[in-house]
């Protein structure tokens, strides 16, 4: 079982207190119903679902029940950084080399 | 339909029994005694830090902003459970709804008095009983007295509140209050070893 | 029986406590303290098993929990017999009943072992070469009957009757292993004041210390060092200290799983006791300190009953006081084997030779053995083990060839060097790194926030252990924020030191040999296996494994990985670490499935949520139907009615006077804010801003993709809150949806949600009398039609406790829903059921909910629909807000799919025979006559019997649905093609005057 930082509990939390919520920074468009096909299946369909690092939302659901998102690496499994839901992409990761 | 039969009854009639779930229930067992508590009144309330102070005044208690942490005043408790949301749970008989809604400021205040029940774990083993299904922490260093936070026990949701070193109050939903006593008391029996 | 084998004097049990067991029914008699092996041994026992696939006869290979051979089975009673149980690590109770495993009809007479003339059949990769067609005989013949001659033991056939413990726990230190090292390290680590565990897999703590007859810790016999330090720990507060506790598993971030064995060594255990107890404990710091392990000598039959680890050979005699022989040889290329020969000839064993493959060592050991008179031949080899049954000889020739001599013996000790225990560093994803120097793999890089002490580390003497483990102790519990410690560190004064052996097949066994020299004893696995194995192109390590199963199941290579691995890079000409070594998995031993259960059986399997009227339900008899953890009223059948006719009668009664429903577990949030209207009209498709307080509102709420998601009814309480309903089985993901939008993406909006769910019992009065029924306990509600039409909510008092009441109908009759606070429901409903009574109403169940509703032709999400229909597809486009420009789904519904035509849409059936119910699910083709496979246009959702329609009545998703009415579809059954006719989807009263009437 993994241990979580939640940005919001400010400490580790175990991971059955969490629940992924797919992947981050996927803004919905602010005129949606004016979105034409490619944009909207890009929008709703279309995920990365890299080799290595990933931007998800995780929500502690069982915890302060707030969503934020969190870094992971999918190779290691290990959660690079957590941050709150609305704060910006990192621009650059703890212990990144690029 | 006829008129007649739309009317209500005009006079207050005194109200029916009150069946709190699983009222009396208790469990002893070496080093741990879990037991249903009374019921309580409580609110779910929800405000933006600027509206704080206001309810703060309201409740007679100051809200904790600080996460997993609990303030307590005159039988009321307010606990952090998130960033905008505290729960209150009011043990002396009096109404943090009414007090809630006599502020302006922006909120929301909901009453779950009959949502959740409370659940006494105490004892030397208490914390060992309830890390049988809790993954948390629960040393008195990471977990203090006064310290609260919405967790898990098993299956179920529960907020956990440490009122005493040895002690703890489990709250659940109703209707999960079952599973919880019966995990409660199961591990309570295995506790002592 | 006397224990003819113990030696007086020798070990550390009390001669006095006896205990009496049986194994394969035969009585024995062993001492309190004796493992199952020990006990056997004692009384010369040394057949115990038949092997996997040869049904070779086995003996104890060793006296730990690497033993391979020695499984049997453990009976307490018809329900708790546990198969493959380790005899070197059950401990013996008094009345202990074991059975021998994988035989038949007798461990010394078993049929199978034609397995083991017929070998050259059953060489590596066979099952993979031979049951390969016919494709059928897989399932219907080979499959079963491979199963049923192998596997290992027999699985018990009732539910198991013990209970099992589980609690996670958390620690700066955790110290996995109690031998010198790991109580060393929990001794420094334990000083710092912080959270130390100290587990162990055995019931005593010591580990080697149990057989080193040479150590000595300060100034103390090494074993009783090792119960002080224990004794020491045990009275720390900081500290928890865990006998019998294996380390299964290691997983991420210092995760440890450790399952205790509470009462499986005791002879009756009290109710109260666990069985086992898992712990999950999450560490700051790990210390592994699990030993090593030593290995065999591969020789032909070495897996002879008497043939054993000369560790193992020590520790019988110097713990348990029992000589495995009276007459036993020594087959080594390693020291230690020397230190059991001589142990066992000052206890008055004879050794009848000690034969070493290394030509000419020097070592104060065997100085030592050769002073005693022990006869010593270097640079030979045992190049057989005599004896079936039982070890009765062993051949012995010059290493290099050349005259053989064979050697009469009961027993042969054998050590080719000891194994760095590394399974739980590999666990932890650490990576091993070759020591080719010492031809050991050792811990290299770490991967988490662990350290390796001891020999498990590749650390050599028991002084070099202590040193770097106590030093590892303090420095663990001091990264893990521990003070300074004031404790002295053990101090070694004499120890044993072994390093160095050999790896892969001894001589006799090479290549071109064909002699059944086992490398893996559990899995049947020989040295000519591993060589035909590369011969058949496995040339990575981890393909030799799988075509041989060498190292795999539950021995996990624990003595075969190192000699497999030896031998296949031989055969690969590659050094070893080119080869590579397999990945250990978890568990380390095999784990109870009660152990990873634990409290999650029976009643605690799952929580059972039940309402407020739970009792009342079932003390009027009613039939409870689970949806989702709640159960819920389904029917209420009166004396002789069976559900057909307790639906009917509540059907028919709820339309012509009324019926009371436990609604409560309807989901209910609270959305409370100035901006809760527009939330609203965000969340779901209709309109909300301009619904009057107090009024009501069916809404339905989508997924992104425009399907329909969850609906409910909605009432407006003031111009900030709302209470909405979803479906029972919705509520939770319904409330995760919105707090998903509200957080992410609408977090601009001033509006909050709270389930409310628990908070308020309903009960729904449903009927032309429920205003009758409702009127004499309402207060402050003015419900008359004009005041309180359908859809709206009141809140005011009811039997003296508020209410929420609302003017609601899933029915189709006037009826209402009355919520009060859960702690009031059962006395509420109590009272309502005393008023619906003079009236003649009914308590219903979900069944007549159900019919109700489909005969007015209101859906049910997640039945009518199933995630792919549109509020169109359902004929619930009115509920779509024309005007809006926004709401979750909008974008969805446009896409080019949605907007097809002849999409399936929701219609009735009504069956030619109104007495035929047609099955929910079954398909509906348009031409009954066409060839097989059909083309099918849609399938029945919902069918029922109405009683008050005096016929079948059914839903259907049907493709085009809405222009096909009037028109005759088919559903074809197993037992004919059933008639219908497509209608509308409201079976009574269209005009739905009912609602008022």
């Amino acid at each position: 079982m993994l241990l979580i930082r939640c940005p919001y509990c400010e400490e580790e939390r175990p991971e059955l207190e969490f629940r992924n919520a797919g992947e981050a920074h996927i803004a919905r468009p602010t005129n949606i119903a004016a979105e034409s096909d490619d944009d909207f299946e890009k929008f709703f369909f279309i995920r990365a679902n890299p080799k290595g690092v990933i931007y998800e939302r995780w929500r502690h659901i069982h915890g302060c029940a707030r969503f934020f998102n969190a870094v992971r690496d999918t190779v290691t499994d290990k959660f690079v950084m957590t941050y709150k839901a609305g704060e910006p992409k990192p621009s650059k990761l703890p212990g990144a080399s690029k | 339909m006829a008129k007649a039969a739309a009317k209500t009854k005009a006079a207050a009639s005194a109200s029916v029994e009150r069946r709190p779930a699983l009222a009396g229930r208790t469990l002893s067992a070496p080093g741990v005694k879990v037991e249903m508590l009374p019921p309580a009144e409580r609110i779910s309330l929800r405000a933006p830090q600027a509206s704080l102070a206001a309810l703060s005044k309201a409740l007679g208690v100051t809200l904790p902003v600080k996460p997993k942490t609990s303030a307590m005043k005159d039988g009321r408790t307010a606990l952090w459970l998130g960033p905008d949301e505290w729960m209150i749970i009011d043990e002396a008989g009096n109404d943090p709804l009414a007090d809630c809604a006599k502020v302006t400021a922006l909120h929301s205040a909901v009453g779950i008095s009959h949502r959740n029940v409370g659940i006494s774990v105490a004892g030397p083993a208490a914390a060992v009983t309830v890390n049988s299904g809790c993954p948390q922490d629960l040393s008195i260093e990471a977990f203090p007295v006064g310290a609260a936070s919405r967790t898990i026990l098993g299956k179920s949701e529960i907020v956990l509140l440490r009122t005493a070193e040895d002690s703890f109050r489990v709250e659940c939903w109703r209707s999960f209050s079952d599973y919880v006593f019966t995990l409660l008391s199961e591990a309570a029996s295995d506790a002592a070893n | 029986m006397t224990a003819v084998f113990r030696i007086s004097g020798a070990g550390r049990l009390s001669q006095a406590k006896t205990a009496s067991f049986s194994f394969d029914g035969k009585p024995y008699s062993g001492i309190e303290g004796d493992t199952l092996a020990s006990a056997l041994l004692a009384n010369g026992v040394h057949l115990v098993g038949r092997s996997f696939k040869y049904h070779r006869p086995r003996g104890f290979l060793s006296a730990g929990a690497e033993e391979p051979n020695a499984l049997v089975q453990i009976v307490r009673d018809d329900a708790r017999k546990t198969p493959n149980v380790r005899a070197t690590v059950q401990e013996l109770y008094d009345g202990l009943t074991a059975i021998s495993q994988n035989r038949w009809p007798s461990l010394a007479f078993d049929v199978g072992a034609v397995n083991d003339l017929a070998s050259p059949m059953f060489s590596a990769g066979f099952y993979y070469k031979t049951f390969m067609w016919p494709k059928w005989a897989w399932k219907d013949l080979y499959e079963p009957k491979i199963r049923a001659a192998a596997g290992l033991g027999v699985s018990p056939e009732k539910p198991d009757p013990d209970h099992y413990a589980a609690r996670y726990a958390h620690c700066e230190v955790l110290v996995l292993g109690g031998g010198a090292a790991g109580i060393a390290a929990a001794l420094a680590a334990a000083e710092t004041g912080v959270r130390v565990i100290l587990a162990d897999e055995q019931a005593e703590f010591g580990g080697s210390l149990r057989f080193e007859s040479g150590a000595r810790i300060d100034g103390q016999d090494g074993y009783a060092w090792a119960q002080g330090a224990i004794a020491k720990l045990k009275a720390m507060d900081n500290v928890r200290v865990l006998s019998r506790t294996t380390a299964f598993g290691y997983y991420a971030q210092n995760f440890v799983g450790l399952v205790e064995r509470v009462s499986d060594h005791l002879k009756s255990p009290g109710r109260e006791l666990a069985r086992e107890r898992l712990w999950q404990v999450r560490a700051g710091r790990v210390v592994i300190a699990t030993g090593a392990i030593e290995r065999h000598m591969v020789f032909a039959n070495n897996d002879r009953p008497g043939v054993m680890l000369a560790s193992a050979a020590r520790t019988y005699l110097n713990h348990y006081g029992v000589a495995v022989g009276r007459n036993v040889g020594v087959y080594t290329a390693n020291d230690s084997a020397y230190a059991a020969a001589i142990d066992l000839k000052k206890a008055g064993v004879n050794i009848a030779a000690i034969v070493d493959l290394r030509d000419n060592p020097t070592c104060p050991v065997i100085d030592e053995a050769r002073a005693l008179g022990i006869e010593i031949n270097f640079g030979r080899a045992v190049v057989s083990a005599g004896g079936k049954l039982r070890v009765s000889s062993m051949t012995v020739q010059p290493k290099n060839g050349g005259g053989e001599r064979t050697i009469p013996v009961d027993a042969i000790l054998m050590s080719s060097g000891w194994t760095p225990s590394v399974h739980l560093f590999s666990q932890s994803r650490g990576k091993v790194a070759f020591n080719d120097d010492t031809k050991r793999f050792v811990p290299g890089t770490y991967a988490q926030d662990c350290v390796s002490v001891g020999a498990c580390n590749g650390t050599d003497g028991l002084d070099a252990t202590v040193d770097e483990a106590y030093a590892a102790g303090a420095k663990a519990a001091k990264d893990a924020g521990g003070k300074a410690g004031k404790g002295a560190k053990p101090k070694v004064d004499a120890g044993e030191s072994w390093s160095r052996g050999m790896l892969g097949a001894a001589p006799g066994a090479g290549p071109g040999t064909t002699v059944k020299a086992f490398v893996d004893f559990q899995n049947d696995v020989t040295a000519k296996d591993i060589r035909q194995a590369v011969h058949e192109g496995m040339h990575s390590i981890e393909h030799v494994k799988r075509f041989t199963t060498n190292g795999m199941a539950t021995d996990q290579g624990k003595t075969s990985n190192m000699h497999g691995l030896a031998i296949a890079a031989e055969e690969l000409g590659k050094p070893i670490p080119q080869v590579g070594l397999t990945t250990f998995r978890a568990p380390y031993t095999p784990v109870t499935f009660g152990s990873i259960v634990g409290h999650a059986r029976g009643a605690l399997f799952d929580p059972t949520r039940r309402t407020a009227t739970h009792g009342w339900a079932a003390s009027h008899g009613a039939v409870f139907e689970e949806v989702g953890h709640w159960k819920r009223a389904w029917y209420f059948p009166r004396a002789g009615e069976d559900m057909h006719a307790a639906v009917n009668r509540e059907c028919v009664t709820v339309r012509k006077v009324g019926g009371l429903f436990d609604a409560s577990t309807l989901g209910k949030i609270e959305v409370v804010g100035p901006d809760a209207a527009k939330f609203m009209e965000l969340l779901y498709t209709n309109p909300w801003e301009k619904l009057e307080t107090g009024r009501c509102r069916y809404g339905i709420m989508l997924r992104e993709d425009g399907f329909i998601y969850d609906d409910g009814v909605v009432g407006r309480l003031a111009p900030d809150r709302f209470h909405v309903t979803t479906t029972t089985g919705g509520a939770p993901r319904v409330m995760n949806h919105m707090e998903d939008y509200l957080q992410t993406e609408f977090p601009h909006l001033n509006v909050w949600l709270t389930s409310i769910t628990e908070q308020w019992a309903v009960i729904a009065v449903q009927g032309p009398k429920s205003r009758d029924i409702i009127a004499p306990l309402v207060e402050g509600i003015d419900i008359s039609d004009e005041a309180m039409p359908h859809m709206s909510v009141r809140e005011g008092k009811i039997c003296g406790v508020p209410t929420r009441l609302f003017r609601m109908s899933f029915t189709g009759e006037r009826g209402f829903e009355v919520n009060v606070p859960a702690d009031y429901g059962e006395a509420v409903w109590e009272a309502l059921w005393a008023e619906g009574q003079k009236h003649g109403a009914v308590a219903y169940g979900t069944e007549t909910m159900h019919v109700l509703r489909a005969e007015k032709g209101y859906i049910i999400v997640g039945q009518d629909t199933d995630g792919t229909v549109t509020p169109s597809d359902a004929g619930l486009d009115w509920a779509v807000g024309k005007k809006k420009t926004d709401f979750v789904g909008i974008r969805g519904l446009t896409r080019p799919d949605l907007v097809a035509k002849a999409r399936k849409q929701l219609v009735g059936l009504k069956t030619k025979d109104p007495k035929v119910v047609l099955e929910e699910g079954a398909q509906i083709v348009a031409d009954p006559k066409q060839p097989i496979p059909m083309k099918m246009i849609g399938h029945v959702t919902s069918s029922y019997w109405s009683e008050n329609c005096g016929r079948s009545i059914a839903l259907a998703l049907v493709a085009g649905g809405r222009d096909r009415m009037g028109q005759t579809l088919y559903v074809p059954m197993p037992n004919g093609t059933i008639e219908v006719e497509v209608t509308g989807m409201v079976f009574v009263d269209e005009k739905g005057g009912r609602l008022n009437g």
